[in-house]
């Protein structure tokens, strides 16, 4: 198995507040990683810390490396547009673009990136295929996106994601603001993403970190930094964790 | 099946007052809006009855002469018409620099340059007209004046930009550059307002896809502001269109529609007023009413568009 | 372990600023180039060949450095620089020509003088602007006068009796705001002198002014009673207050210093104005202490005058005019930001 991305020693403040303390995680090829933990545990300031979304607060700074293909995604130089490109994200709350239709929303990436655009209707075809809603869209694609469902408009912005052909897909608890339905369709499409690509999921529902993932990595922050208290395979976190603190929270103890 | 009740509240006397008092300053810029309609509309009914249609083409500027016989004949058809191309030509200098200029605030500028180029937005709002006009004869005249000739030079094929007389002293090109100086505060501050309001989701969204910061721009922050930015470009549209004494002491005022901007003829209804107020007689003056008129609704359609239109965009 | 310190590995090294560098040293180094070989010449050549050769230069730069998309940001960032330093450009000249202009022309004796016994081409420091002052002065009181009740009636009504009009008062409101100055003076005209057979005079100038001064006071209090918190009110209700002795004993006083704002903004938008006077006050070289009769002055008017006689001397006394009345407006507006930052707004 191949590690597709790598984190070493990350820590991030915002100001003076320490966020995030000395985090080292794998996230190999072809799997989904669950980050769990308590509010505040600092797990959404991590995952934004892989793909160079944390410097648009003013106040941020972090260290330690992140690793993609071995080479360090934060060195001096490094054109972060194209790390982007490669490292996906999908967001909490669905957010197309509303002045694009359905195909230009999916297309976006290229155009921002200001890529060619081959075989579009292709690409189209595809992206949406894979995220799980070409069924339902193949019809209006140039319709615009926000007359979609709240669902249907998440698994646009997931379709969005991947016409860049990422080899990382972060997300940042992508079925928060959706009702259960949409989100069994979306993990069903978590499911099948990972065949080919790395996701990392930030979530607090825990049957979601169960049906979903491959691995688990449970945050926890007791009123100082977030730290990463145990990772492994998610069968082992949910039936047999090492920390008493893990077993209590995936058995509802607290959080 | 209890039927709901009804809440009623008497209020008291002194609530009541207070409320027709407060309602009757509320309405008090209804009511001046419409006294000005009236009391210009009733002053200058005359010469709009006489005229017609002509006061608004024709582009004579006449008093009756009773010894010759000839009627009075006003027409502000040439001033409508310069000042009109006055307000394209301040927007066309004044619009790409306040929408820019609110790009750079919002999204280029460093953090402690942003605060003093507020200020200095705030104070170009502040400078009394008087000053810019001032300014525009003494100091940018002589510049606007040799990049005049610089224009008819290389672009003399351009039929606006033709000369028939080495005149390039207070042209319509000079009055709409001093214009666009004092336009684009307005603008400026609601473009500001607008793109300051572009959903961060949107923007993190763009960025997360590889997006520089031109594609970001281009693909979140224009699509979401356009409207709020031309509602702006409009209000600073009226603003230009009601100019007076700017544009009356850069500008050189003439009774001819030309299409040549850089030469040293040019109209506004604003500063034609000012022009013929002093020695007006009781019947020009009444023209001159029908004038402001005129003025007056124009830039108040062009308000009131502009409003509806960021209305709808910003302040939702 | 040693313990990690905070990186902002994001902000560029003093390594990453090099190319940066050598793109403004080669961007003035083409520039002088292109201004000694080629038919562009002067300031304005240099500017713009500068601002031309500086967008080719940071494309070229970072089309070799990244790429076509880094290029085509790079382009368009100096771009919107450049709006950026044109709108600071008129501004910066202007305040400059004011001081430089202005400051000679000044003397206290000024201060003390009118203009009834001093021609236009006498030397400048003789004559005075005391009538404009007093003229200001008179059209500042009696236009707040007019307008703030007026102004601050109507943020009344569109933060606390909220009728189902407040829409179309605010959109006039707005509309209002939008109201040429030189017609604001042609209806006062209409009224006063036309209508009511009066003449020219202070209070006329005024009134135009209220016109003018009516929307800004009404836009700033609305948001200054806005920002007043709902509770404050409810509390007073809740204590068995009527709506007014609300509005009155506890709104009110919680707003004054932003409505204190609200006026002091009002002021500084008309304090400058000068096409209404034209039409209303008629203009006066002696002091008219009598605001409610006869011709007087103020200082837009007497800066319009002294330009229009077009001697030396008298251009040389609108300057100080301009100066005086540059100070005046900007006092006012440093008190109105002041103001508002000690309520914690800027």
């Amino acid at each position: 198995m191949t590690t597709g991305l790598e984190a070493r020693n990350i820590h991030a403040w915002f100001g003076k507040k320490h966020a995030v303390s000395n985090i080292s995680l794998d996230f190999n090829q072809g799997t989904v990683t669950a980050l769990i933990g308590p509010s505040g545990c600092g797990k959404s300031t991590f995952i934004r810390i892989l793909n160079r979304m944390h410097e648009f607060i003013p106040t941020a700074a972090m260290a330690g490396e992140v690793l993609l293909d071995g080479s360090d995604i934060y060195q001096s130089g490094v054109d972060v547009t194209k790390i982007r490109l490669q490292i996906g994200m999908v967001f909490q709350k669905p957010n197309p673009f509303p002045s694009m239709t359905i195909a230009e929303n999916v297309l976006s990436g290229l155009k921002l990136a200001q890529l060619k655009i081959e075989n579009r209707d292709e690409l189209l075809e595809t992206c949406l295929r894979r995220a799980g809603l070409w069924d339902e869209v193949k019809d209006r694609l140039d319709e615009y996106g926000g007359a979609l469902s709240g669902g249907q408009q998440q698994r646009l912005c997931i379709a969005r994601s991947l016409a860049v052909q990422p080899k990382v897909l972060l997300m940042d608890e992508p079925c928060s603001a959706l009702d259960p339905g949409s989100t069994l369709r979306i993990e069903e499409t978590i499911r099948e993403l990972a065949q080919t690509m790395t996701i990392v999921i930030v979530t607090h529902n825990m049957q979601q970190a169960a049906r979903v993932s491959d691995y688990t990595a449970f945050f926890l922050s007791d009123g100082g930094p977030g730290e990463l208290i145990e990772t492994a395979d998610t069968k082992t976190i949910f039936s047999v964790p090492k920390d008493k603190r893990t077993e209590d929270y995936v058995t509802g103890r607290f959080g | 099946m209890p039927t709901p009740r009804t809440i009623t509240t008497e209020p008291r006397k002194s609530d009541r007052v207070f409320s027709a008092i407060v309602t009757g300053g509320g309405f008090f810029s209804l009511i001046v809006l419409g006294l000005i309609s009236l009391f210009l509309l009733f002053n200058g009914f005359n010469v709009l009855k006489t005229e017609g249609l002509k006061f608004l083409t024709g582009f004579e500027w006449q008093n009756a002469i009773p010894d010759a016989g000839t009627p009075a004949n006003y027409g502000i058809g040439a001033m409508l018409y310069g000042t009109l191309v006055l307000g394209l030509i301040a927007l066309f200098f004044g619009f790409p620099i306040a929408v820019g200029s609110a790009l750079f605030l919002s999204y280029y500028a460093p953090d402690w340059l942003k605060k003093p180029m507020v200020i200095v937005i705030d104070i170009m709002a502040a400078i009394p007209s008087v000053v810019y006009g001032l300014w525009g004869y003494f100091v940018l005249m002589p510049h606007a004046e040799y990049w005049a000739k610089l224009i008819h030079k290389y672009l003399s094929f351009i039929p606006i930009f033709d000369m028939p007389a080495p005149a390039y002293s207070r042209s319509p090109f000079i009055a709409g550059l001093v214009l666009s100086i004092m336009i684009v505060p307005i603008i400026t501050s609601i473009s500001r307002e607008v793109f300051a309001q572009t959903p961060l989701d949107r923007i993190q969204a763009a960025y997360a896809l590889g997006a520089t910061k031109w594609t970001m721009i281009k693909a979140v922050v224009i699509p979401y502001g356009a409207g709020g930015v031309i509602g702006g470009a409009m209000l600073g549209l009226g603003r230009a269109l009601g100019e007076t004494v700017a544009v009356y002491t850069v500008l050189n005022l003439v009774y001819d529609i030309r299409p040549e901007v850089l030469l040293s003829a040019g109209g506004s209804v604003a500063s034609m007023i000012v022009n013929k107020f002093g020695e007006a007689d009781k019947a020009e003056l009444q023209a001159l009413m029908a004038a402001g008129l005129v003025l007056f609704l124009v830039t108040l359609i062009v308000n009131f568009l502009a409003n509806l239109i960021i209305n709808r965009t910003v302040r939702k | 372990m040693t313990i990690a310190a905070p990186k902002h590995p994001w902000r560029p090294t003093p390594k990453d600023l090099v190319p940066d560098f050598i793109g403004v040293l080669l961007t003035v180094l083409i520039s002088f180039l292109i201004i000694a070989f080629s038919p562009l010449s002067g300031k304005l050549g240099f500017v713009v060949s500068l601002l031309f050769t500086a967008m080719v230069v940071s494309g070229v730069v970072n089309y070799i450095r990244r790429d076509r998309k880094a290029a085509f940001n790079a382009v368009t960032s100096v771009l919107i620089y450049i709006t950026g330093t044109f709108l600071i450009i008129p501004v910066g000249s202007i305040l400059l020509e004011i001081i430089a202009k202005g400051i000679p022309g000044l003397n206290w004796t000024m201060f003390i003088h009118d203009m009834s016994v001093t021609s236009a081409d006498a030397p400048a420091n003789e004559g005075g602007l005391l009538h404009a002052i007093i003229g200001t002065g008179y059209l500042i009181f009696f236009a707040s006068i007019l307008s703030v009740p007026i102004g601050i009636l109507t943020g009344l009504y569109l933060t606390e009796i909220k009728g189902k009009f407040s829409g179309i008062v605010r959109f006039f409101v707005q509309a209002m705001s939008g109201v040429p100055s030189i017609v604001a003076g042609l209806f006062i005209y209409a009224v006063w002198m036309i209508q009511l057979g009066n003449q020219y005079s202070n209070i006329a100038g005024a009134a135009s002014l209220a016109i003018l001064m009516i929307p800004t006071v009404a836009r700033t209090a609305e948001e200054v009673l806005k920002l007043i918190p709902p509770d404050l009110r409810e509390a007073g209700l809740a204590l068995g207050a009527t709506q007014w002795r609300t509005v009155a004993m506890i709104v009110l006083p919680a707003a004054r210093s932003g409505l204190i704002t609200a006026v002091i903004l009002g002021i500084a938008r008309v304090a400058g104005e000068t096409a209404p006077l034209l039409l209303t006050v008629g203009g006066a070289d002696a002091v008219n202490l009598n605001p409610f009769s006869g011709n007087s002055s103020a200082l837009p008017y007497y800066i319009w005058k002294a330009f229009s006689l077009g001697t030396d001397q008298s251009i040389a006394r609108a300057w100080a005019g301009i100066f005086v009345l540059m100070a005046l407006v900007m006092a006012f507006f440093t008190l109105a930001r002041v103001l508002g930052n000690r309520r914690g707004r800027a």
